[in-house]
């Protein structure tokens, strides 16, 4: 991901009211050119309010909207260059596939042949060749989100807007459009900005995502950055599972902190593995995701750095994943009250599921390791 | 368990004679070449028609029913959509007792309605005519104009409209082009039942007309001179007529636009 690529959605202390609710709180956010972005978050947080604002069915209480540098106020949706698909497709059922696709060449000087063949090429993008004269309204979900695609870049937006494009998908449909959507957007090299409350459909699609809460970003990363360094409790929370375990920090040297965690023992973490604490929080909490430890086998070797023993009290069995919870010897040591972690293994050949009860040994980094405090 | 089946339809067909006899009755009269209403047929006939066709009252009152009606449909359609997309698809303070009291007339007396619109139409000093029986039409059709209507309109996914304007339509085009043809099937239905209500509406036409005949008020006039009924039969015979026409056409309007768009072809009027 090179990061010189020009500005394509500058979003400027954006604020949005409705009445007494303050839907949007001071968005500040810049969307590249040719950026898969996605505004993630729970229902209620204002994504689908800021793609809104962007396409220019909302106005913005405050701020600006820039799209390509140019300011948006005064540009209704009609005359922006973004386009949308909208969470129920919006199909005109009263149309043909072909009608629907070539909807938005209505005011298109170009000739009837030229545009039955743009509208050919739209539909042959998306994997609809042919359909042309089907009647909209016999089209599957999936067939249906194809012609909401093809309808919308046809167009050749400098913007593609999605909201929740695939909530309305059964699972298989859902992956299968995930990886077909990336292809696309590859292939056209438009900016994609997708609303979506999905953690993983975010990971799998995003160059950058934008987790917000009431109204706020509370983190903007790449996938990864989002994953493994969370800026929040709130954001670890809600991107894939984290165990918590509550921590005392013992002191803070050269840009790192030294912490001590009951079962983990005593890290010294650097200030990148830092983030923020819930309000409600006790106090300071390490926090790891289940599939950054490992069980070691009593007669395995590892290469981590550290080590803890544990005891097993539960096995998920899920086919390609097993899930451990665990009790770490020493774990209940600060206020006597036991603390399960999850881990996650994989199933490779050759290693068996571990049985309820056994005892084992954990390896594991401080690398992988965050506190929020 | 049968005999409470037959006796079940014996009442279901007694009340069907009930209801469609004296329809049937209609051309049967209105052929027959006696003079009185009575069995037993005497012989067959078109002359009655044929009077019916002579007389001048009754050409204005139909023409003035007609213009009503047509006038009325419209207008009650038009304001309907208005009153419907506005209830569908905003918010405003006050809507729920502005929908309440212009559904209202729907359940008030129209004799009330007729009486004092009468009282106020002449204090003010307008001069009765056909137009003011449409006026007191579109009152009492736009409440079964914006029932129909709001079902069409509410049952409409309001993506559509903005997925219309994304693609570079304005308000109205988007309007014209995607939820005008998707409440088609309401409208049609709206103007006609709003026709066929204005059409036999008898107690404001009666207060409102001045001295203009409808179908409806002329029909009760001639009901004293026993020598005109059969012509009023006539007469009955193609109102019915033009009722079942225009109802099948509306029917099949409605199912051809239902099927278009791949629409479940339940509810309607028939």
């Amino acid at each position: 991901m090179t990061d010189d690529r020009k500005p394509m959605i500058e979003c400027r202390g954006v604020h949005k009211h409705y009445g007494d609710y303050h839907a949007l709180r001071g968005i500040d956010l810049t969307i590249r050119a040719g950026e898969f972005f996605s505004l993630l978050g729970p229902s209620g947080c204002g994504k689908t309010t800021l793609l809104r604002t962007i396409a220019g069915f909302e106005d913005i209480s405050e701020g600006a909207i820039l799209i390509d540098q140019k300011r948006m106020d005064e540009v209704p949706a009609n005359k922006r260059p973004t386009n949308m698909v909208f969470q129920s497709y919006a199909i005109f059922p009263h149309l043909t596939v072909a009608q629907n696709v070539a909807f938005g060449l209505r005011r298109d000087p170009r000739g009837k042949a030229e545009k039955a063949a743009l509208v050919e090429e739209a539909l042959a993008m998306v994997g609809l060749r042919g359909f042309g004269n089907r009647a909209a309204h016999a089209l599957s979900g999936g067939q249906r989100q194809r012609v909401a695609l093809a309808r919308a870049l046809i167009l050749k937006p400098k913007v593609l807007l999605l909201d929740e494009p695939l909530s309305a998908l059964d699972r298989k449909m859902r992956e299968q459009m995930q990886v077909e959507l990336i292809k696309l957007q590859r292939q056209v090299g438009i900016t994609f900005v997708l609303v979506t409350h999905d953690q993983e459909e975010a990971l799998v699609m995003s160059d950058r995502i934008a987790v917000m809460f009431e109204g706020e970003i509370a983190q903007l990363d790449g996938p990864e950055a989002l994953y493994a360094r969370p800026a929040s409790r709130r954001v670890a929370d809600f991107i894939g599972v984290m165990n918590f375990l509550p921590a005392r920090i013992l002191g803070e040297g050269d840009g790192t902190v030294t912490v001590e965690a009951p079962g983990l023992g005593v890290v010294e973490l650097p200030a990148r593995q830092v983030s923020r604490a819930n309000p409600d929080d006790e106090g300071p909490m390490i926090g790891f995701r289940p599939e950054t430890m490992t069980l070691v086998g009593s007669n395995q070797t590892h290469s981590q750095p550290r080590e803890t023993s544990a005891t097993i009290d539960e096995v998920v069995y899920y086919g390609d994943m097993t899930y451990y919870d665990l009790r770490l010897d020493g774990a209940a040591g600060l206020d006597g009250r036991a603390r399960p972690v999850r881990i996650s293994m994989r199933n490779v050949f050759g290693r068996d599921v571990q049985e309820v009860g056994t005892r084992t040994r954990l390896a594991w980094s401080p690398g992988s390791l965050v506190l929020f405090r | 368990m049968k005999g409470q089946g037959r006796g079940l339809q014996a009442y279901a067909l007694l009340y069907l004679l009930f209801l469609y006899a004296p329809i049937i009755l209609l051309p049967l009269f209105a052929f027959n070449s006696g003079t009185i209403i009575a069995f037993p047929l005497q012989g067959f006939t078109t002359g009655w028609f044929a009077q019916m066709w002579a007389n001048a009252t009754l050409r204005t009152a139909l023409t003035n029913s007609l213009i009503i009606a047509v006038s009325a449909a419209i207008l009650a359609t038009c304001l309907g959509i208005f009153a419907a997309r506005a209830s569908t698809r905003f918010e405003f303070p006050g809507k729920g007792g502005m929908m309440g009291f212009i559904l209202l007339p729907m359940v008030l007396p129209e004799i009330i309605v007729a009486m004092s619109l009468l009282v106020v139409l002449l204090g003010v000093g307008v001069e009765l005519s056909i137009l003011t029986v449409i006026l007191g039409h579109v009152l009492i059709c736009m409440p079964y104009a914006i029932a129909i209507l709001s079902t069409a309109f509410s049952s409409l996914d309001r993506s559509l409209e903005e997925a219309a304007y994304d693609l570079g339509e304005t308000r109205w085009s988007a309007f014209r082009l995607v939820t005008l043809p998707l409440v088609m099937p309401g409208i049609i239905s709206s103007l006609l039942i709003s026709f066929t209500i204005s059409l036999d509406e008898f107690i404001i036409a009666f207060f409102l007309a001045g001295n203009q005949p409808t179908l409806p008020t002329y029909i009760f006039s001639q009901l004293r001179f026993p020598k005109q009924i059969p012509m009023i039969m006539a007469l009955g015979t193609v109102l019915v007529a033009l009722s079942i026409v225009l109802l099948t056409l509306g029917e099949y309007f409605r199912r051809r636009g239902n099927a278009r768009m791949g629409g479940n072809p339940t509810g309607g009027f028939l």
